[in-house]
C-alpha cells in the first residue's frame, strides 16, 4: 500500500518536513517546486507511517485504502509522477 | 554577539506569503525545512508586526479561495496558530502607501518584508471592456467572497450566457460557482449578496475562451474535474480536436486533455452547458451601456463570430500594484528584487524585502509562498548577521503602535479580528451556514470598537 496526495493539496510541504524516507516530491528546493500544482508520494518508497497525513493542513493525504472514491485516480497520478507516464494517461482516457 | 533587544520586522500583508514569512521569522521548535532537512535559521528573538490594510487577515485564503473549497480554507488555521506565537502582532486597517509610507516603516523597523500580493489585474485591451456586465474575474471572485472593496458591485445574472475570457483555475472557480446549486453554496461562507444574485441567475451557458489549443489550457486537472461534478451540466469543446494532442506533451497536459475529452463524452446532456472554446480571442465587447455580445475571432482561420452574452469576465491574470515610495517593474507588475531584496535601479535597498506574488508575479499555489517566504526570511537573517540592516534609531513595539495610531483613526489587533471572526461564525450558525461574512469595513470596525 501507499499514501496518496489528492486534489486539495496546496504544496504547503508540511508532509515533506515529516516524511522519514523523503518519498514526497517535488521538495521545496527541487527545480519543479515553484510550478508544481500539487505534491506526490512515491508509492514504491512510502513506508505507510501516516506522518504525512497527520501533518497535512488541508486533509489532502489518505492511505490508499481510505481514499474517497472521487479521488481514486490520484493513485495513478501520484505514481505517474515517478515513472513513465504513458500508461496512466491511457487509463484515464479509456478505462475510468 | 547576539544583541539583547529583539529584531523588529514589519510584514506588509497578512495573506499566505506574509503569514508564512511571520511563521519562519517566529520559527517553530522544529526549525525550517532548508537544504533537505529541518534546520534552525533564526538564532535570535524576533518581534513581527503584520500590517494589513483590511480589518481581516489571511488575504486570498479569505477573499480568493473559492467558498466551496473548505479544505484549502483550512490553511487559515495554520496562519492562526502562527499568529498566536510569542512575538506576533497583527495591526489591521493600516494601508502602507496611504496611511504610512515605506520611508516611515524603514525608520520604525529593523527590516520590512512586503507581501502585498497582486491587487490588480491584466486587462483585455479591447473596446467595450468597461461596459456594465463586463468586469474582471478577480472582481467577481472578490465580490462573491465578500471582500469589502468589491461588495458594492452588482452582477446581474439574469441573462442566458456568460463568457469567461481565459481558461485558468480562476475561470474554473467562477464557472463552478455560477453553476453550483444554491443549496450547496448555502453551506459555504459565500457572501450573502452573491448568494442572492446567484439565486436569480438565469444562466444556461458559460463559454470559456482560450487563446490557444487545449494543450496550452491553463486550468489544472482537479479544477477541471470539479466541473464534471456539476449536475445537469453538459460539457463540450469547440475550436479544437482533442484527439490531436501531441504525444510528446508532458504528463499533466496529457492528463488534462484526456480528462476533458472524457468529460465531453460522459457529460453530453444537460439543461445547462459549459463550452470550452479554444483558439479563440475576443476582439470587442458590444452593447448599449450593458454588455449584449462579445465578438470572437477563431485564431486558426481568422473567422469571426458574435456571441450574445450578458456577462463577460476577464480571467487573464492578476497583476501587482505599485506602492507609493517603492520601485515597481511596470512590465512584470512586481516590485523588482534580487534574492528577495528590493532593488532600485540595480541597488538593494537596505532592510527592504519582498515575498509572494508581488515578488514572483501571480504564479504558483498557496504553498509556493512558503518556500518564497523562507527565502525572504533567510535573506533578512543573512543581512542581520552581516550588519547590513539599518537598526539604529528604530522604534519599540509600543512606539510604533503610537505612531500608527497617530495616522489612522481606528486600527485593530488580533483580538479585534477574533471578535469579527466569532461574530461571523455565530451569525452563520443562526442561518445554518458555517460563517456569515461581514463585508463592510465600517461595520467591522464598529464591532471591534464597540464595548
Amino acid at each position: 500500500m501507499s499514501y496518496v496526495i489528492t486534489a486539495p493539496c496546496v504544496a504547503d510541504y508540511s508532509c515533506v518536513e515529516v516524511c522519514p524516507v523523503d518519498c514526497i516530491s517535488p521538495m521545496p528546493d527541487d527545480s519543479g517546486f515553484d510550478a508544481a500544482t500539487q505534491l506526490y508520494i512515491n508509492p514504491v518508497l512510502c513506508v505507510d507511517c501516516d506522518a504525512c497525513r497527520e501533518a497535512c493542513p488541508v486533509n489532502a493525504i489518505f492511505a490508499e485504502d481510505q481514499l474517497p472514491e472521487k479521488w481514486l485516480d490520484y493513485i495513478g497520478i501520484n505514481a505517474a509522477h515517478f515513472q513513465s507516464h504513458t500508461q496512466t494517461v491511457a487509463e484515464v482516457r479509456h478505462d475510468k | 554577539m547576539i544583541s539583547e533587544r529583539p529584531l523588529r520586522i514589519a510584514i506588509v500583508g497578512s495573506g499566505p506569503a506574509g503569514m508564512y514569512a511571520a511563521g519562519h521569522l517566529l520559527e517553530g521548535p522544529g526549525g525550517t525545512f532548508i537544504n533537505g532537512g529541518l534546520n534552525q535559521i533564526v538564532r535570535r528573538p524576533v518581534e513581527v508586526d503584520v500590517l494589513e490594510r483590511l480589518p481581516t487577515p489571511w488575504g486570498l485564503i479569505r477573499s480568493g479561495v473559492a467558498p466551496d473549497h473548505p479544505d484549502k480554507k483550512r490553511m487559515a488555521a495554520i496562519y492562526d496558530s502562527i499568529a498566536r506565537r510569542q512575538g506576533f502582532r497583527f495591526i489591521g486597517n493600516v494601508q502602507v502607501g496611504r496611511d504610512v509610507s515605506p520611508a516611515d516603516l524603514s525608520q520604525w523597523y529593523d527590516g520590512v518584508i512586503y507581501a502585498v500580493g497582486a491587487d490588480d489585474e491584466r486587462r483585455l485591451g479591447i473596446t467595450g471592456e468597461d461596459l456594465r456586465g463586463s468586469d474582471s474575474a478577480r472582481a467577481f471572485v472578490s465580490w462573491y467572497n465578500g471582500h469589502p472593496d468589491f461588495s458594492d458591485l452588482q452582477f446581474d445574472l439574469r441573462c442566458e450566457r456568460a463568457v469567461l475570457v481565459g481558461n485558468g483555475n480562476v475561470a474554473m472557480d467562477v464557472a463552478r460557482i455560477l453553476f453550483s446549486p444554491i443549496s450547496a453554496l448555502h453551506n459555504t461562507d459565500i457572501a450573502s449578496h452573491a448568494l442572492d444574485a446567484l439565486g436569480k441567475s438565469q444562466l444556461k451557458e458559460i463559454v470559456i475562451l482560450g487563446r490557444r489549443g487545449p494543450e496550452h489550457a491553463a486550468f489544472n486537472y482537479p479544477e477541471l474535474m470539479e466541473l464534471g461534478e456539476l449536475a445537469d451540466t453538459a460539457i463540450s469543446v469547440e475550436g479544437a480536436d482533442l484527439s490531436l494532442t501531441p504525444e510528446n506533451a508532458d504528463y499533466e497536459t496529457q492528463l488534462k486533455v484526456a480528462a476533458l475529452a472524457k468529460l465531453c463524452k460522459e457529460k453530453s446532456q444537460g439543461s445547462r452547458r459549459i463550452v470550452f472554446r479554444f483558439n479563440a480571442a475576443p476582439t470587442a465587447i458590444v452593447g448599449g451601456g450593458q454588455v449584449a455580445q462579445i465578438n470572437v475571432v477563431d485564431r486558426r482561420d481568422q473567422s469571426e463570430q458574435v456571441l450574445n452574452a450578458g456577462l463577460v469576465l476577464a480571467a487573464i491574470g492578476y497583476r501587482g500594484l505599485a506602492i507609493d515610495g517603492l520601485p515597481f517593474d511596470d512590465v512584470r507588475g512586481v516590485i523588482p528584487s534580487c534574492d528577495s531584496r528590493i532593488v532600485d535601479n540595480g541597488i538593494a535597498i537596505a532592510g527592504a524585502y519582498v515575498t509572494g506574488w508581488i515578488k514572483r508575479g501571480p504564479k504558483g499555489i498557496i504553498g509556493s509562498n512558503k518556500k518564497c517566504a523562507r527565502d525572504a526570511v533567510t535573506a533578512v537573517m543573512v543581512d542581520v548577521d552581516s550588519n547590513l540592516l539599518p537598526m539604529e534609531g528604530t522604534l519599540s513595539a509600543a512606539q510604533v503602535l503610537e505612531a500608527i495610531n497617530a495616522r489612522v483613526s481606528v486600527t485593530l489587533g488580533f483580538s479585534g479580528w477574533q471578535k469579527i471572526d466569532r461574530q461571523e461564525q455565530s451569525d452563520g450558525r443562526a442561518q445554518g451556514r458555517p460563517r456569515l461574512k461581514m463585508t463592510a469595513t465600517g461595520a467591522m470596525l464598529g464591532l471591534v470598537t464597540a464595548g
